[in-house]
């Protein structure tokens, strides 16, 4: 199997056909999941059977169609912040690096400051203070993962802008905006692509640790974290029922993982020859 | 050097300062302030006035910044509004909880991470590399809390070798410590010894990739010289970074680790403030992990300065 | 190791084949090549890039890169055969009976050592010597290399010291287990000229005082000439030719020889700009510039260009060349000074000029991997400018390019293809061709043929005259080599730390009487003669004034 022109390793394909598989999973929910996700089937913690193949949870719904359920939420939510967090990231970093002056100035010290602190601790303050509303928690972690994303952009952006050929397009009388747009990113992409996967992991796993905690997505609404959350008690009655909303989670970002790791394998391997 | 290092230090302070003010302003100036946060849904203009008259709201935020840096500098930091105790107090034994349990999990991780790292630099390409690069890639991207909770359900619950809450206690014993805080330890492990092992494989391939490492061998020296005394030096820097950038990492992941086994320590002690919008509370709590993560950055850096010859030995 | 005795044979090369093998599969480096070499004997082996040169050079220790097998021949080193060899014996064999001199003496020396324990290492863990006589050794190896202050010398570390005296504290790590054959695999090629002068007569008196035997590599003929008895030419990883120094040099029977020979012997370039027009083309007039906060890089120059001139702007490293061409096409603004295009002031920034006066001038870079985008059809590159300047539609600039194409003599069938897919050569010649596409009046070359091999780099130089003579395009030509500035330029401006010493020209300037500094450096450039190295230093002997620091 062949992606972008290079050949896809075992442990890539794995995670390549997870992704698929979450992906159809979260859009066609509806017609996969065996019942409603607040539907009650049956005894609270029943065992699983034939019908209920992962059993039912502390209301008696089926553990699995919440499963299915929140695969919607919990990748739908991380892949919108995610993209947010890109939008805000790149065009901020591209403006530093191709703007330069005080713009580059304050933009790095605004970073910078944003970063001194741990992100989750970050997330705390903010969330104490605005609530959990689930828009506050998609600025909040959109806005913090940004500058992640701006470091990578504009130094990204500014490698490729030291190089010859976009002095030439200078040299040439380019305007900022074509060499933005034709000379720097078509080379900035797969680094930007693979950091995709990186920081789409990191807000998944965010979000559903926040939600763990009691402080992310709140109920009736359930994702993968607020389901370890409500089902950890049983681990001590020797029920796995918070391995599986954790295990999904893990089994994802794993995917992702082996994805990731393989493109900025090739990624390394394009540029630069030894002697 | 020196003037390098003294310039850190004193960016490391700054930082500390900024990050300081970044904490007051986010929990005190965003809409939504201390007042509102107590009254909850019964405020009524007036009520809220007057509470914040009662806690001095009214006066300009530097002044209340002020006060509150000034206190924070020397261990006070207010009054919690859950249960009008001192934060201080409040905060004591669980600093000393978090600090053993995260000193507990470094101890055990770092050499642990360092030496299986080498091992896999050494061994690269071999069947134990690509293992090892399974398995960490694997173990890095799966949630703290999935671990925990295979630990628990293997290791305390089905086999009951160790306790699946950590409650310690302020006259629990040293060894009991030791044994309830084991699981977390272990987590916390799992989690940094895959990120830390892969960055130290990473920085001393690095370094054996060099030509004077191709040159050694070309003077005929035995691997084992060229490790120790070539490439070891040379790779120390980018050792030290690992592990200090891990041991921030730690920061974050002791918080969700104290939540799964109920350890008493400052995450959920910050997890509860947030929830019950305990600000002085939340604000204690932040500016400590921020100091510790700050810290441990410009501790880093100032390692990597220590160890760079070109600025050990300036021309 | 046994008593030395002259003329005993030390190393046989026999029928030796090195493969490289990866997951695309196997391809030769080098085949059925074999040599014997006699204590005192030097070799050159000589060779462009992909020769296979250092791959037999490091085959001599025993190693080869990771992913590279002997897998063919034997090596036969004082009649022990290296691949039969086991990992002790040959531990032992390095350092102690082979020992190598590698090509960045910045990169091979470890930086976190003094240069010292590098030095007495291979003598001192191989039980050959006392820590104390190593050092005493190592002392009196500093000073017949002439390093400066040698007894203290070894106490610094490798950033402390100049490219040139780490190359030959290089030598002195390599000699101080007294081996018996020294490899040297490119010693002098990444020094500026006057300092490999130097280097050069350090290396050939330690040769010559100690008898040992050498195997030298290098891709420069002149520099072989000064220290091999024996040439071996190789070309893909096979020997075109082995002979004595002399009869490669003179005679050779080959016609790669004589092709590698011919290129150092290319002579002057005659063609004379039209003087009769009344402008100049460019007049540069007492510029200044420098970056952000520091000194001048380039203080008070002058130059002028006249329509189908090439002027050569040369200089070693450090001297300001790059920065006048970047000052000319607006890159850094000029702080002081005038740039005149046909009369008309050129504004300082980039930013502030027309595109028309953008247009006329077009620059070519040194690397041209770096000067194209990766991600670009050469239609796409070579076609933008004709579209930028000209405004053509996409017909017109898809047959404008299959013309420029025809121009470099590339094939039509390349319009799809991505500089990737592409040879060194032929990047350098899209470079031409996308400079060539703005129809410019003035084409500034920055070291365009120093990236690549000798007889690709000249192809390029043939190129560039050539459309000169079709166009009548005025070259501003920046060069450390003084070869190509006699093989191309009518003028030529010398520059030193950031002023021009001379210029006029080449003729006036490369003939006497010279400034002090243009003699040094034409007299530093290695010239096939045998004899050339001992006439320099014969000069040499009265104090050169100018001579640079290089670090």
């Amino acid at each position: 199997m062949r992606l972008f022109g290079h050949r896809l390793n075992v442990t890539a394909t794995i995670g390549l056909a997870l992704i698929i598989i979450y992906a159809a999973v979260a859009i066609l929910a509806p017609l996969i999941a065996p019942y409603g996700q607040a539907d009650i089937v049956g005894d609270a913690w029943a065992d699983p059977d034939k019908l209920h193949w992962l059993g039912l949870d502390n209301l008696g719904r089926d553990i699995l169609s919440r499963l299915i359920y929140g695969a919607r939420l919990s990748i739908g939510l991380s892949v919108l912040i995610t993209c947010l967090a890109f939008f805000l990231g790149i065009v901020a970093g591209f403006s530093a690096a191709a703007l330069g002056g005080w713009v580059d100035m304050v933009l790095s010290r605004v970073v910078d400051l944003l970063l001194s602190m741990p992100l989750l601790i970050f997330a705390f303050m903010i969330l104490s203070v605005l609530g959990t509303d689930i828009p506050v928690l998609i600025g909040t972690i959109a806005i913090l993962n940004s500058t992640l994303v701006f470091r990578l952009a504009r130094a990204v952006a500014m490698n490729i802008a030291s190089l010859e050929f976009v002095e030439a397009a200078k040299v040439r009388g380019e305007g900022l905006w074509w060499i933005i747009r034709r000379e720097i990113l078509p080379n900035a992409i797969p680094p930007l692509v693979a950091e995709f996967g990186l920081r789409f992991c990191f807000i998944l796993l965010l979000v559903a640790a926040l939600s763990f905690l009691g402080l992310g997505i709140q109920p009736p609404l359930a994702d993968w974290g607020s389901m370890v959350k409500d089902y950890r008690d049983m681990i001590n009655l020797d029920s796995p029922a918070p391995l599986y909303p954790a295990g999904a989670i893990a089994l994802l970002t794993v995917g992702v993982n082996f994805v990731v790791d393989w493109m900025l394998a090739i990624h390394s391997k394009g540029y630069g020859e030894g002697a | 050097m020196l003037r390098l290092i003294g310039q850190r230090f004193g960016l490391g302070l700054i930082t500390l300062f900024a990050a300081s003010v970044l904490i007051f302003a986010g929990t005190e100036i965003l809409p939504g302030d201390l007042a509102s946060a107590i009254l909850q849904n019964n405020a009524t203009p007036e009520s809220l006035a007057a509470m914040r008259r009662d806690l001095g709201l009214d006066r300009p935020a530097y002044v209340r910044y002020g006060e509150w840096l000034g206190g924070a500098v020397h261990g006070d930091f207010g009054k919690s509004l859950a249960n009008n105790r001192g934060v201080a107090e409040e905060i004591g034994p669980r600093l000393k909880n978090t600090l053993f349990l995260a000193l507990y999990a470094a101890l055990i991780a770092v050499p642990l991470a360092v030496g299986l790292g080498l091992l896999a630099a050494i061994r690269q390409g071999g069947v134990y590399d690509r293992l090892v690069n399974v398995v960490t890639l694997m173990t890095i991207s799966v949630p703290e809390y999935f671990l925990a909770y295979i630990l628990i359900k293997y290791l305390a619950v089905g086999w009951g070798i160790f306790p699946s809450l950590a409650n310690v206690t302020p006259d629990t014993s040293f060894l009991d410590r030791l044994d309830l805080g084991f699981l977390p330890m272990m987590t916390l492990v799992l989690v940094i010894v895959a990120h830390m092992m892969r960055m130290t494989r990473a920085s001393v391939l690095a370094v054996m990739a060099s030509p004077y490492i191709e040159m050694a061998l070309l003077k005929g020296l035995p691997k084992w010289r060229i490790v120790v005394q070539h490439a070891f030096p040379n790779a120390l820097a980018p050792i030290i970074n690992v592990i200090a950038l891990n041991l921030a990492y730690l920061v974050t992941g002791v918080v969700v680790v104290e939540a799964v086994f109920v350890y008493p320590g400052l995450g959920q002690l910050m997890v509860d403030a947030v929830s019950k919008h305990d600000v002085p509370v939340v604000q204690a709590c932040g500016l400590l992990f921020a100091a510790a993560f700050i810290m441990l950055n410009m501790t880093a850096d100032i390692l990597a300065i220590m160890s760079n010859p070109r600025l050990r030995h300036p021309r | 190791m046994s008593e030395p005795r002259a003329g005993e044979e030390i190393l046989n090369v026999d029928k030796l084949r090195i493969e490289a093998k990866s997951e695309r599969g196997a391809s030769v480096l080098v085949d059925d090549v074999s040599f014997t070499l006699k204590r005192g004997d030097v070799l050159g082996l000589i060779g462009e890039s992909g020769a296979g040169k250092s791959t037999i050079g490091l085959s001599t220790l025993g190693y080869t890169r990771s992913g590279c097998y002997i897998t063919g021949g034997s090596i036969l080193f004082e009649g022990r055969d290296i691949r039969t060899m086991s990992a002790t014996e040959r531990r032992d064999l390095r350092g102690h009976g082979v020992a190598y001199i590698a090509q960045s003496a910045a990169a091979s020396f470890n930086p976190a050592m003094t240069i010292m324990d590098q030095v007495c290492e291979v003598a001192v863990r191989q039980g050959l010597m006392t820590p104390d006589d190593a050092r005493v050794e190592a002392v009196s190896l500093f000073r017949q290399l002439d390093l400066p202050s040698p007894d203290t010398f070894g106490d610094r570390y490798p950033h402390q010291v100049s490219g040139g005296q780490l190359q030959r504290a290089m030598a002195a790590m390599a000699m101080a287990a007294k081996p018996d054959l020294l490899v040297f695999d490119e010693p002098t090629t990444a020094l500026d000229v006057t300092t490999q002068v130097e280097v050069l007569a350090a290396f050939r008196k330690l040769i010559r005082e100690h008898g040992t035997a050498a195997l030298y590599i290098t891709h420069d003929l002149a520099v072989v000439a000064q220290i091999a008895d024996r040439i071996m030419v190789l070309r893909y990883g096979k020997m075109v030719e082995l002979g004595t120094a002399a009869q490669v040099l003179y005679a050779p029977k080959e016609d790669y020889t004589k092709r590698l020979v011919a290129e150092r012997t290319f002579g002057h370039s005659a063609a004379q700009a039209d003087q009769s027009q009344e402008l100049p083309l460019l007049s540069v007039e007492h510029v200044s510039a420098s970056y952000a906060k520091f000194a001048n890089v380039i203080n008070d120059v002058s130059i002028d260009i006249w329509r189908g001139d090439t002027l050569a702007v040369v200089g070693e490293s450090g001297s300001g060349k790059s920065t006048l061409a970047r000052v000319v096409i607006g890159l850094l603004p000029r702080h002081k000074g005038d740039i005149r295009f046909e009369g008309k002031s050129l504004p300082a920034r980039l930013a502030d000029r027309p595109k028309e006066q953008l247009r006329r001038v077009q620059m070519i870079y040194q690397i041209p991997d770096v000067a194209l985008n990766p991600r670009q059809t050469l239609l796409e590159i070579i076609g933008r400018p004709v579209r930028f300047y000209f405004r053509r539609n996409a017909e017109q600039v898809q047959a404008r390019v299959v013309e420029l194409l025809k121009l470099i003599d590339l094939p039509e069938s390349f319009i799809g293809r991505y500089p990737t897919e592409l040879s060194g050569g032929q990047k350098q010649r899209v470079s031409i061709a996308r400079a060539l596409a703005a129809e410019p009046d003035l084409i500034i070359c920055d070291e365009v043929t120093s990236a690549l091999d000798q007889l690709v780099g000249e192809e390029i130089l043939r190129l560039l005259k050539r459309l000169q003579d079709e166009l009548g395009v005025a070259y501003l030509f920046i060069t450390h080599d003084l070869g190509t500035v006699k093989r191309i330029a009518n003028k030529v401006a010398v520059m030193l730390k950031g002023q021009l010493v001379a210029s006029g020209s080449t003729a006036e300037v490369f003939a006497p009487p010279y400034h002090p500094y243009t003699e040094l450096l034409l007299s530093s450039v290695p010239q096939m003669r045998a004899d050339w190295l001992d006439e320099v230093l014969a000069r040499r002997k009265v104090p050169a004034p100018m001579r640079t620091p290089v670090t």
